[in-house]
C-alpha cells in the first residue's frame, strides 16, 4: 500500500454564508492517480482550492508529506510543488505560450527534455511557442494549461475537469499524456465528469456528494462491481454514463 | 544594438516606429531644431512626463494598480532637490543629497502604503492612496517654513547648469536613461510576473507568486523613478510649488497621457505625453488661428475660441477613448495584424 502524500481530515469551507465542505476526510497515495467524481455542486472545485489554499478551510486539518498546510497561503503551498490546472484553464490570456510556461517553471528556465516531451503530447504548444495564449482554441488553452503544471516536475498535481469541453481526439490525447504522466511517478489528484476518462486512468477514487466523500476505494474495484457502480451511480454518478 | 537598448521589445508598427524616431530626433535636437524659451519649455516638459507616464504605466498599465498618489512622489523630488539646493551651497553636492534624500522617503512611503494597502481591492487602494496624497499636499502647503507654502521655493542651480541647453539635456539624458530601464524592467521576468498579476492575481498565486511583494517592489520602482521625474521637473524649472508637481490636475494630466498612448505598453507614455504636452501648450493658439479664419460664419468662431480649449481637450480624450480603447499605440499595433 502507498503511503498517503495527501490527507484531509474532517475539512469544512464556508463560502460566504454557504457551508460547501462538511467534513470530508481523503487521502491521496503518493504516486497515484486519485479520481474525485461526483455530482455538479457536490464540492469537488472547493475540495482542490481548499487544498490549495483559494479557500481556507473553516474546520479540519490538511496534511502534505509530513507538513499541516492548512493555514497556509496559496503561495506557500504552490511552492511546496504542488500544481493547479483549474477548470476555467487559467491561462494568462496576453502572455504568450512560451511565457505561460517559463512562469510556471519556479526553478529556472524549463528543461529542454521537458519541454520536449510535452511538445510531443501536445504539438500545438511547439507550433504556437510565440503566439499570445489568447489566441489558442478552447482544446490547446487546455493543453496549455496542464503543460504549465507539469514544465516541471511536481510533487502533486490538482487538476479539475481536464476534458470538459473537450472533442473526443483530445480527450484520447489528453488521457495518453496523463497516462505518461503517471509513469513519471507524479501524484495527481483528478476531478472528472467523464467517467471513461477517471476508469482509464484512476488508480484510486473518491466519490462525493453534498460536501462529503460517500465512497472511496481502488478505481478498479468500482469499474469491476455492478452492484457499486449501481449504488453509486443511484447516489450521485448518473451525470456520468 | 537596438534590440538590446529596447530589451528586445520592438514597435511592433512602422508608423509606431517612426512616430517613435521623430518624437525621440526632436527631443534630441530640440535646443537647435526649435529655437526659442517656450519650445525648449515644452521639449523638456515632455521629458519629464514621458519618464512620469511611463513609471505610472508601470502600476496601471502593467501590474493593474490604480493610484493617486503619484504626483506625491513627484513632488518629493521636486521638494527634495528644491529644499537641498535652497538651504545648501547650489552645488552638485546638494543636488545630490536632494535628490537620495526624496528618493529613500519616496521609497519608505511607497513601501508602507504599498505593504499594508495592496492586499485590499483595487477601489480601497486607490482612495488610500488619494487620502496619502491630499495629506501630503496639505503638508506641504501648511509647513511653509520648509516647503514655502503655496509659493514654493525658488533656488539656484549648479554654475553648469545655468546653461538652458545643458540642463535640457541633462533632463533629456537621464529621461531616456531611466526609459530603457523601466522598457528592460517591463520585458524582464519580473515584468512578466506584473502582468500575469494584472491579468489575474489568484492564478499567479496558484503558481506560487506573492503577489503582494511583487505589487509592492512595482509601487516601489514607480514611485522611485516619478520622484527622480519630479527632481529633473525642479531642476528644469529652478523652482518647486504645489501648482507644478502636487496639483491633483497633474495627476489628471497623467491618467489621460497614459491611456491616449496606450496601457501596458512603455512606448504608449512617449506618444501620450508628446502629445498631450504639445496639445496644452498649443492647442490655444492652433484654435485662435482656426478661429480668426472662421469669422464671419456664425457659431464657429465662438466655438474654437481658445478659451474652448480644454473642451476640445476633452472631446479629443472621448473621441480617442472610444475609437482607440487600447490607447494609439495598441491601435496602431493591432493595425499590423491585421
Amino acid at each position: 500500500m502507498a503511503e498517503n502524500l495527501l490527507s484531509l481530515s474532517g475539512v469544512h469551507t464556508h463560502i460566504g454564508h454557504y457551508h460547501i465542505l462538511q467534513g470530508v476526510d481523503l487521502v491521496v497515495p503518493r504516486g497515484e492517480l486519485t479520481m474525485l467524481l461526483g455530482r455538479n455542486g457536490a464540492g469537488k472545485t472547493t475540495a482542490l482550492r481548499t487544498i490549495l489554499g483559494l479557500w481556507s478551510a473553516s474546520a479540519g486539518a490538511i496534511r502534505f508529506e509530513d507538513s499541516d498546510i492548512t493555514q497556509r497561503d496559496t503561495p506557500a503551498i504552490a511552492n511546496l510543488g504542488i500544481a493547479y490546472v483549474p477548470e476555467s484553464m487559467g491561462i494568462f490570456a496576453g502572455l504568450t505560450v512560451q511565457e505561460n510556461l517559463v512562469l510556471a517553471a519556479r526553478r529556472g528556465p524549463p528543461e529542454e527534455a521537458r519541454l520536449d516531451w510535452i511538445f510531443r503530447y501536445f504539438p500545438p504548444m511547439k507550433k504556437f511557442w510565440d503566439l499570445p495564449a489568447g489566441n489558442l482554441s478552447g482544446g490547446q488553452k487546455q493543453m496549455l494549461s496542464i503543460s504549465r503544471a507539469i514544465v516541471e516536475p511536481r510533487k502533486l498535481v490538482l487538476i479539475d475537469e481536464p476534458t470538459k469541453g473537450l472533442a473526443p481526439a483530445i480527450i484520447n490525447n489528453l488521457i495518453e499524456a496523463f497516462a505518461e504522466l503517471k509513469k513519471t511517478d507524479t501524484t495527481i489528484l483528478m476531478v472528472e465528469q467523464n467517467f471513461h476518462a477517471a476508469k482509464s486512468l484512476g488508480d484510486s477514487v473518491a466519490v462525493m456528494d453534498a460536501g462529503r466523500i460517500v465512497h472511496a476505494g481502488r478505481m478498479a474495484d468500482l469499474a469491476t462491481d455492478d452492484a457499486l457502480q449501481t449504488r453509486l451511480l443511484g447516489l450521485s454518478l448518473e451525470a456520468h454514463q | 544594438m537596438i534590440a538590446g537598448l529596447l530589451s528586445g521589445d520592438a514597435p511592433r508598427s512602422r508608423i509606431l516606429s517612426a512616430l517613435l524616431l521623430a518624437i525621440l530626433v526632436a527631443l534630441a535636437l530640440a535646443p537647435f531644431l526649435f529655437p526659442g524659451t517656450r519650445p525648449l519649455d515644452v521639449a523638456a516638459k515632455v521629458c519629464v512626463f514621458v519618464l512620469l507616464v511611463a513609471s505610472y504605466d508601470l502600476l496601471l498599465g502593467y501590474t493593474g494598480i490604480v493610484s493617486f498618489a503619484h504626483t506625491m512622489f513627484f513632488g518629493i523630488g521636486g521638494y527634495g532637490v528644491a529644499i537641498a539646493l535652497s538651504r545648501m551651497e547650489p552645488g552638485w553636492g546638494a543636488i545630490a543629497l536632494g535628490t537620495v534624500a526624496a528618493v529613500a522617503l519616496s521609497l519608505a512611503l511607497s513601501f508602507l502604503v504599498g505593504l499594508f494597502s495592496l492586499r485590499v481591492k483595487a477601489i480601497f487602494f486607490a482612495m488610500i492612496t488619494l487620502a496619502v496624497a491630499s495629506f501630503f499636499a496639505i503638508l506641504a502647503s501648511q509647513l511653509s517654513d520648509f516647503t514655502g507654502g503655496e509659493d514654493g521655493i525658488t533656488f539656484k542651480v549648479p554654475e553648469l547648469l545655468r546653461s538652458r541647453v545643458a540642463t535640457y539635456y541633462l533632463v533629456f539624458g537621464v529621461a531616456l536613461g531611466l526609459f530603457l530601464v523601466l522598457l528592460r524592467i517591463v520585458n524582464s521576468p519580473f515584468g512578466r510576473v506584473l502582468l500575469a498579476i494584472r491579468e489575474n492575481e489568484f492564478r499567479a498565486e496558484a503558481l506560487g507568486y506573492r503577489t503582494v511583494i511583487y505589487r509592492t517592489l512595482a509601487n516601489c520602482l514607480g514611485a522611485v523613478v516619478a520622484t527622480l521625474a519630479g527632481a529633473l521637473y525642479a531642476l528644469w524649472l529652478r523652482y518647486t510649488g504645489p501648482n507644478t508637481t502636487l496639483d491633483f490636475s497633474i495627476m489628471i494630466d497623467i491618467l489621460l497621457m497614459v491611456v491616449i498612448g496606450g496601457m501596458g505598453t512603455m512606448y504608449g507614455a512617449v506618444i501620450g505625453a508628446a502629445i498631450f504636452v504639445v496639445a496644452q501648450n498649443y492647442l490655444q493658439e492652433a484654435m485662435k488661428a482656426f478661429s480668426g479664419a472662421m469669422q464671419g460664419i456664425p457659431l464657429l468662431p465662438d466655438l474654437f475660441h481658445p478659451d474652448r480649449w480644454l473642451l476640445w481637450l476633452g472631446v479629443l480624450f472621448v473621441l480617442s477613448v472610444y475609437y482607440f480603447p487600447a490607447g494609439i499605440v495598441g491601435q496602431l499595433r493591432a493595425r499590423k495584424k491585421a
